[in-house]
């Protein structure tokens, strides 16, 4: 065999390796069961029932100019939604419990308020940028992924992929 | 020749599988709370600002590079 070969061998391997590495990342993606909100260690805020409900996840921040600007959509979406069946839990990265209180007093979002104390729900789901919200179906399973928030063309969107997972009805 | 290649491979994915790790490089997103402070923009105070353009323009001559009026001519 020649050492060409062998270079070439070695080079492949590197590469695929590299693929393995950068693929171990935990990101929750599309299709994927997202962790339980029960388990992680959420205060702040009672969690609502969300078994069998169609379920909105925001990660959000006190500090991230984009989270505050999705709180009247997502207070707006929660009035509309809330009786057909549709769960919102806004969870806060923030470090200082005082910033997320002083939020939430802010605000008085009509959604469910949590907070990721030590940051490990946040963690797990490896959020690619702030605010990221995953949209799950009744199932747990992970639907749509709004990555950032663009105002009313987030909010539209939203609103029609609600409109498609409520239809859906109610998994055997 | 194939310890070479081995030791060549072994050295090349450790070097590749470090570069592929995003915790190396990047602050995570939910952990910029300090990065989005007030206090870290640069124009957070004007007079700050001012000071700082004044002695750019008595060291280097020039004036009108943070888009004040100005050509960067020193005629103004």
């Amino acid at each position: 065999m020649s050492s060409r070969t062998n270079l070439l061998r070695v080079l492949g391997f590197a590469l695929a390796a590299a693929a393995l590495a950068g693929g171990l990342r935990a990101e929750v993606k599309r299709g994927d069961h997202f962790p339980s909100l029960a388990a992680a260690d959420l205060n702040g805020g009672t969690l609502p029932d969300t078994a069998g409900k169609v379920v909105l996840v925001d990660f959000w921040a006190s500090w991230c100019a984009p989270c505050k600007a999705s709180f009247p959509a997502y207070a707006r979406i929660q009035t509309d939604y809330a009786a057909k069946g549709v769960v919102i839990v806004a969870v806060s990265v923030d470090e200082k419990a005082a910033d997320f209180a002083a939020f939430v007093r802010k605000w008085s979002p009509p959604f469910a308020t949590v907070r990721d104390q030590s940051q490990k729900l946040v963690s797990l789901v490896d959020v690619p940028t702030m605010p990221t919200s995953y949209l799950l179906d009744r199932g747990g399973k992970v639907r749509f992924l709004h990555v950032g928030y663009y105002g009313a063309e987030t909010e539209k969107t939203i609103r029609a992929e609600l409109d498609g997972l409520l239809a859906e009805g109610h998994s055997p | 020749m194939k310890l070479f290649f081995g030791f060549l491979g072994l050295l090349a994915v450790g070097l590749s599988g470090g570069c592929a790790s995003q915790d190396l490089v990047r602050v995570k997103p939910w952990q910029r709370a300090t990065l989005a402070d007030y206090t870290m923009r640069p124009d957070r105070d004007p007079l700050d600002g001012t000071l700082s353009e004044h002695v750019y323009f008595a060291r280097e001559a020039a004036s009108g590079g943070k888009g004040v009026g100005g050509s960067g001519c020193g005629c103004n």
